[in-house]
């Protein structure tokens, strides 16, 4: 033997258990693939992967099942709450969430999002809003902001033609079956990793049995949003928190973060 | 032998459940029976009515052409199914509210003071229970003990309306056999 | 009556919305549901109730929904996911008049929404339609079975007056869940296993290709396995009605008025609507003059009928839509009319 130290590896960062070894289909720059390994890693470290039944929404995260690492169902366009319900009752030991886009949460989905909610169905729901339908090629979404260009608000949408965007997070907080909401953003480290924190805590409130939590990201979509992905962060921490300001909404979990 | 039974009268005269007791006694007995409601809006205000088809054999429609028996409970039943009685069939007309007859003499009429004998027994709210006693004793389908069983059955846990139900169904079988 | 015949049959599972003329069963199993560990929900609408049925048999639930003629318009885009994604579920649909809100009188007016699929996609839906409370009550079982042996949402077809029609019933032999055999599909964590998905989404059309001949495989299984019907009085008959569900009972009480006079009648009573029994009603109409056929609508199951029979036989119609309920003397007078050929009552139908 030499006297040279041995080299010792250990290992700091790799891929959660709870993502599978797939390429995404996801643009760059998109807050998908971020929040994807944000709940995988959730998932790992309160070690659920083996009973996890997820629900994927009808949008860009349609095809989820190819990268989340255990058991999941695809659900009609803005039914997944209502279907998660079915799931929950049926086997209330194991963890159920829904990953939601805003057309299928906000707009398609909006009866079955609210009383889901309001009967406090032991449910942990991701909500994506990037204010755009990205799947069908830059639409007007329910969250779309007043002004901003969609492929069907030709010169910005328009509040008395077009209607208001909707912020159903606060809507949902009137909710007394609602422990917990939170809206946190995709766009920038601090924010993602206030992110996984949220997400964490939304888990534990079915963990706990103390009802339904969701946790809102400001996620970019820098291909229907018509920018680099880094502008499409600047887009979101300059603009698009003026309409959806981030911070705890509702939070009657008793929790000490 | 087939019998088929149609009670009509307006909605809160317990037009459905002299059908039911009819039917559950029915059923007791051993014997096949159907019991067919008119429901619906028909049932919240204005008339309602069922037919109740009991036969030993094996029952293809529970809706029937022509009723052995009618029991009409007020002046529209009478006037709608009373041109469909089957030729000698029965008519039971509630007496306390109707003092017209069927335009035909092909029938028997038998009428009920429905109202007045209930009070005889405590309440004019028997005055269904009544009917039901008279038209079982009268036709024989059910004798005073299946009568009784069928109400029971039909009401199943409102066990503090057996008293005054059964005493209602008594004061209709005697009524029957009074005029005998 | 339904509902004690699902909960015996092992549905563990129910989510519906209220609509008349079939409250009787939500209202039953919100109370039964719970003394047996399952599960009742009154979902927000028809839509969300037939999502919580997906989630509950995809977990592994016998699940049950059930509505009337509307309320199962809005439940199609999750039966075709049900199909889709290959999942059991039976819908019990106690049709009314329409179309729109319609009425709640005893129509049967949604044969072609029944039989024809009424959601999207190249799929089909087996049809179950009992003429009475007895069958129902086996029915349900069946209906189950069939369910999970084909992996398929299947459909209870009834209408307004087997809804609201007493009878004595016996019921079979209670089935617990736990009996049932265990589905190697559903989705219970990935412990001990590969993660499963269940979905419908195929975007690859090779493979969409395969899923569409895979579920039209299934489908030619059940038609050649499941195709239900009875007969009475066929042998030997010039005429014979056809006639599904409680319309058939009216028809065979007509049947009955007649007896004796004129030709002798029989009756042909399809059970499974989907598979319709095309080649048993193509077989008999071979040896008949006549074919008469009677529906609570304005002429659907006739168009099956026509396709079985084509011109083996004359082909008359009766139809009695939007809820009324004609009396047997009223069939046997269309009837008599098929036998004279005056046309005063029904139609002939050209082929």
């Amino acid at each position: 033997m030499s006297g040279e130290p041995a080299l010792k590896y250990e290992k700091v960062f790799g891929r959660p258990e709870s993502l599978k070894d797939n390429y995404t289909h996801y643009c760059p720059g998109c807050g998908h693939s971020i929040a994807h390994r944000l709940v995988a890693e959730c998932i790992d470290e309160l070690g659920l992967r083996e009973k996890t039944i997820g629900v994927p929404p009808v949008g860009c995260a349609v095809l989820a099942y190819n990268y989340f690492n255990f058991d999941m169902i695809e659900a009609p366009h803005g039914r997944p709450l209502a279907l998660a319900t079915g799931i929950k009752r049926t086997v209330p030991d194991k963890f159920v969430f829904t990953y939601q886009g805003d057309g299928d949460l906000a707009a398609i989905g909006t009866a079955e999002t609210i009383h889901a909610a309001n009967r406090g169905e032991r449910i942990s729901t991701v909500f994506i809003n990037n204010a755009i339908y990205g799947m069908t090629g830059g639409q007007m979404a329910p969250t779309t902001l007043l002004g901003q260009e969609a492929t069907t608000t030709p010169g910005g949408r328009d509040a008395r033609y077009h209607g208001q965007p909707i912020d159903i997070s606060r809507m949902l907080a009137v909710c007394d079956g609602v422990v917990y909401i939170e809206r946190c953003s995709l766009s920038g480290v601090k924010q993602i990793r206030s992110a996984k924190r949220a997400i964490k805590k939304a888990f534990r409130c079915q963990l706990d049995d103390l009802g339904f939590a969701l946790v809102e990201l400001l996620s970019p979509c820098p291909t229907n949003w018509k920018m680099s992905p880094k502008q499409a962060w600047e887009w979101v921490n300059k603009v698009m928190v003026n309409t959806y300001p981030l911070g705890v909404i509702k939070d009657t979990t008793g929790y000490e973060d | 032998m087939i019998t088929r039974t149609i009670f009509s009268g307006f909605g809160g005269q317990g037009v459905l459940l002299m059908g039911y007791v009819l039917s559950h006694g029915a059923m007791l007995k051993g014997v096949n029976v159907t019991y067919f409601p008119a429901y619906g809006a028909e049932m919240r205000g204005g008339t309602a009515n069922c037919t109740v088809t009991i036969s030993d054999r094996k029952i293809a429609s529970p809706v029937a052409s022509q009723p052995d028996i009618l029991v009409a409970m007020n002046l529209p039943s009478l006037d709608k199914f009373g041109p469909t009685v089957v030729e000698k069939g029965l008519v039971f007309i509630n007496s306390s509210l109707v003092n017209e007859e069927p335009p035909r003499d092909d029938v028997e009429v038998v009428k009920v003071p429905t109202l007045e004998l209930a009070n005889e027994v405590g309440s004019e709210r028997a005055a269904n229970m009544v009917m039901i006693g008279a038209v079982c004793a009268k036709s024989g389908l059910l004798s005073l003990k299946e009568t009784i069983e069928g109400m029971k059955a039909a009401l199943k846990a409102k066990e503090k309306f057996f008293d005054l139900n059964e005493k209602g169904i008594r004061r209709g079988f005697d009524f029957i056999n009074q005029a005998r | 009556m339904l509902g004690e015949a699902a909960v015996l049959a092992g549905c563990r599972f129910y989510a519906g919305y209220p609509i008349t003329p079939q409250n009787e069963l939500p209202e039953y199993l919100s109370g039964r549901l719970p003394q047996v560990g399952g599960t009742f929900i009154q979902g927000e609408s028809e839509i969300a109730s037939i999502n919580m049925i997906i989630g509950a048999t995809a977990a592994g639930a016998r699940a049950m929904t059930s509505s009337s003629s509307p309320g199962i318009s809005l439940k199609q885009e999750g039966i075709s996911y049900l199909a889709g994604m290959e999942l059991p579920a039976v819908i019990a649909n106690t049709m009314r008049g329409g179309p729109g809100l319609g009425n709640i009188a005893p129509s049967a007016a949604d044969y072609f929404q029944a039989t024809r699929g009424g959601g999207h996609g190249d799929y089909r839906t087996p049809v179950l339609a009992p003429s009475g409370c007895q069958e129902l009550a086996e029915m349900t079982f069946l209906a189950f079975d069939i369910a999970d042996k084909y992996r398929t949402p299947v459909m209870i077809l009834g209408d307004g007056m087997m809804g609201q029609t007493m009878e004595p019933v016996v019921f079979p032999d209670p089935i617990d869940p736990k009996d049932l055999p265990r589905r190697d599909y559903i989705l219970d964590g990935c412990k001990g296993r590969e993660p499963r998905a269940i979905y419908s989404m195929i975007l690859d059309i090779n493979l969409m290709y395969q899923h569409n001949l895979k579920l039209l495989e299934k489908y030619e299984q059940i038609t050649a396995n499941e195709t239900r019907w009875d007969t009475v009085g066929t042998d030997g008959a010039e005429i014979v009605v056809v006639a599904y569900g409680t319309a058939a009972r009216i028809a065979e009480s007509a049947i009955e008025e007649l007896a004796g006079r004129g030709p002798k009648i029989g009756l042909f009573r399809p059970i499974t609507l989907w598979p319709f029994p095309t080649k048993q009603l193509r077989s008999l109409s071979e040896n008949v003059s006549k074919i008469a056929v009677f529906e609570f609508s304005a002429g659907q199951m006739l168009e099956d009928v026509i396709m079985s029979v084509g011109d083996r036989a004359e082909i008359y119609f009766y139809g009695v839509p939007g809820g009324i309920v004609p009396t047997p003397a009223e069939v046997a007078g269309f009837l008599s009319s098929v036998n004279s050929g005056d046309g005063k009552v029904g139609r002939r139908i050209e082929v």
